[in-house]
């Protein structure tokens, strides 16, 4: 056991801090789910990609360090700690991107990677539909064979998609075999938001933000280039997708440790005498315990041990610390916590945005089914 | 950074809980809640023999010269098999506190467990030898648990050396908690597959599934705080380590009795053996409070 970082990594740290301290843009951006923060938050990501911090894991060919994952929570820790905005392209750079290095065709890791790691093609993502939430599996929305032109035709119709109205781009699982069930017959696509035949709606999120859209397709052409694996294997590639979403990569450490630095501060200067000292101290433990075990997976990820159904545990207690953490902080804040003005409403934004953790990325109860099936061996129905 | 133990400590793990799985099993710990010392007759020499009371104890001393390090995966199986015997007071506070790997030493800050058979005796107060103190004996809820007051007039310990051995103890006790959670959410998982109700498993309803889950999620977030505290050495991560598996060891007692319904309720079956420690520890070595106040003064 060693707990250290390398001085190579402490190096690294110390760029990164300098970096970030020196760029982070003061005050902050407005939210990048309206159209002027999208396009704000795309500037920024054009200054990361330009100081080669936007995609660090990444080999150098796509615009990354080839940074190890211990240099890679390392960025993500000084990212938080120096409250740098939010990764609008982080459902192309964390959850698209790994599947694609692990299925992509060279062809597409050259044409697809490097303009999504500069912020030059934004994605979005396309699971969900009105009838297929939680049960991914009820996937209607179509892809049928078009031989002539060498590639497939899409329609029907996906929802809650995360920013899609700014995207340019959309992944998403459409039912390519009619005769096939469930989770058989789907392929993975790669689409184009701007061919003809798709029409994007902004939804208004809880927050007031556009941050949502449905997106239509009526008979939308995507070449085959554009299928991600094998057509008819899209359950298995998107699992891929689904288990980054859940894990380490969208939600690192640093993030909630950020967020539990803040909380104490904020205890510091009203906490007395609230009778939250418990409850407060028990929350910035529970983020120093997911570093840990961060740190634990990690360490079997290096040696080649997947973390697999565990990592519903993950999504369940990042989910859960995130929108406690954003409770005590409003409770500490009291009559003050319901102002959407003055420097205490980014605690009431944050709390609006933490009470979806728990129902995207696999609802909580979702997770809870599988930890106790999976983990712990439970009885199917 | 390596987060994980190395193949030896694993090793030294496994046999150790060779032993614990044939002479420290249910039957072993019930027949303690009985007889005179509340201990295993015979098991504690055993363990010497291993070298597991003695391990931090450098050479020259006896001891294998390891560290916390090693010592904590194997506390951790003593909780799993709810060992009634003073192996964190004697292993992780006491051998190193006395520089000695011959002796049994029990400590906490008021109750001392196993202390009529200990030779060494550590309190708030201070230090007591075996035939230098009046022991007045405290019922425990765990019936294992033997405890005691310690009266008379202690010899004064360094004070610096104390909270170093202290923060041992508790980083122990909290691996035996994680031990003792793993301990109650295995025989829960196993008695939910089996157990039908309504004509299916009751391991497959979702209610006892998702108490189930609750209970191994405290444990995934515990295991790493206690591993982590047992290599810094730090006081304020041996509480925090303390803190989390407490409240995992609690949550599982409560989801594993409400699991199991009636038959959870009786004392013929195991798993009060295992629950009634965890309420145990969790108020000795320093309670939940205790060390959020500590974290607290820290981080705050
Ligand atoms: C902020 C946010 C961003 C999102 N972004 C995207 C995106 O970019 N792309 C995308 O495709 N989707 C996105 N989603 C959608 C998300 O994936 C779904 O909301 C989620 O999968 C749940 O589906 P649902 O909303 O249809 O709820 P339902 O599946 O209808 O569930 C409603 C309730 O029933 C419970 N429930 C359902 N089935 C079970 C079961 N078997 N056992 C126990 N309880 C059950 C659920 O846990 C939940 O509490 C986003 C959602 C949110 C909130």
């Amino acid at each position: 056991m060693d707990l250290s970082f390398s001085p190579d990594e402490e190096a690294f740290r110390a760029e990164c801090r300098a970096w970030l301290d020196a760029n982070v843009p003061r005050p902050a951006l407005p939210s990048g789910d309206t159209g002027e923060g999208f396009a704000a938050h795309l500037e920024w990501e054009r200054k990361l990609f330009d100081a080669r911090f936007a995609v660090v894991s990444w080999p150098a060919e796509f615009g990354g360090r080839d940074a190890s994952l211990w240099e890679w929570l390392i960025f993500e820790e000084e990212y938080y700690r120096a409250g740098a905005p939010q990764r609008v392209t982080q459902n192309g750079i964390f959850l698209l991107a790994p599947t694609i290095f692990e299925f992509g065709t060279p062809e597409q890791r050259a044409r697809i990677l490097p303009r999504m790691a500069a912020g030059e093609e934004t994605w979005c993502q396309g699971w969900s539909e009105p009838n297929a939430g939680s049960d991914l599996a009820g996937i209607q929305s179509k892809a049928v064979r078009d031989e002539a032109g060498n590639g497939w035709r899409l329609s029907g119709q996906k929802t809650w998609t995360t920013r899609g109205a700014f995207c340019t781009h959309l992944f998403g699982l459409f039912r390519s075999d009619p005769d096939a069930e469930r989770h058989h017959g789907l392929t993975y696509f790669l689409v184009d938001l701007l061919s003809p035949g798709v029409t994007v709606r902004g939804v208004e999120r809880l927050d007031g933000d556009e941050g949502f859209a449905e997106v239509f397709f009526d008979d939308v052409f995507v070449p085959d280039a554009d299928v991600l694996g094998e057509p008819n294997q899209g359950w298995a590639v998107a699992m891929a997708t689904t288990g980054s979403e859940r894990g380490l990569t969208l939600r690192s450490p640093g993030r909630f440790l950020a967020t539990a630095q803040r909380l104490i501060d904020l205890y510091r200067e009203h906490g007395e005498d609230s009778g939250l000292h418990d409850r407060v101290v028990a929350a910035y433990i529970d983020a120093e315990a997911y570093r840990w075990q961060t740190f634990w997976t990690v360490t079997r990820a290096v040696e080649g041990i997947n973390a697999g159904a565990e990592s519903s545990m993950t999504k369940v207690f990042w989910s859960e610390l995130d929108v406690r953490l954003h409770e005590l902080a409003l409770e500490l804040l009291r009559d003050h916590a319901e102002l959407l003005d003055g420097d205490t409403a980014s605690w009431m934004k944050g709390y609006e945005f933490a009470l979806a953790g728990p129902i995207y990325a696999g609802t909580n109860e979702i997770q809870r089914n599988v930890i106790a099936e999976r983990v712990l061996g439970l009885p199917r129905r | 950074m390596r987060f994980a133990f190395d193949d030896d400590q694993l090793a030294f793990r496994d046999a150790v809980q060779e032993l614990l799985d044939k002479e420290c099993t249910p039957a072993h710990v019930r027949a303690a809640w009985s007889n005179e010392t509340g201990r295993v007759p015979g098991l504690w020499d055993k363990l010497v023999d291993m070298g597991v009371v003695g391990m931090l104890a450098t050479e020259e001393r006896g001891g294998l010269g390891l560290t916390m390090v090693d010592l904590v995966l194997i506390l951790e199986v003593t909780g799993r098999y709810a060992l009634p015997e003073p192996i964190v007071e004697t292993a992780a506070f006491g051998v190193p506190f006395l520089e000695r790997a011959d002796v049994t030493v029990t400590a906490d800050h008021t109750f001392v467990p196993w202390a009529d058979t200990a030779d060494v005796i550590v309190t708030a107060a201070g230090r007591f030898e075996h035939d230098a103190v009046e022991l007045v004996a405290r019922p425990s809820v765990d019936g294992s648990r033997r405890l005691f007051e310690a009266r008379g007039t202690p010899t004064a310990v360094d004070g610096n050396a104390l909270a170093a051995a202290f923060s041992r103890a508790v980083v122990g006790a909290a691996a035996q908690q994680c031990g003792l959670a793993q301990r109650m959410l295995d025989l829960t998982a196993d008695y939910t597959k089996e157990r039908r109700q309504f004509g299916v498993p009751i391991g497959s309803f979702q209610a006892v599934k998702h108490h189930l889950a609750n209970a191994r999620i405290a444990l995934e977030f515990a295991r790493p705080l206690v591993y982590r505290a047992a290599a810094t050495s730090d006081p304020v991560h041996a509480s925090m380590a303390k803190a989390k598996a407490d409240e995992a060891a609690l949550t599982t007692a409560r989801a594993a009795l409400q699991c199991h319904g009636a038959i959870g309720y009786t004392t013929e079956y195991d798993l009060h053996l295992y629950m009634k420690r965890a309420w145990a520890l969790s108020r000795s070595k320093g309670d939940r409070r205790l060390h959020l106040d500590r974290v607290g003064q820290t981080i705050l």
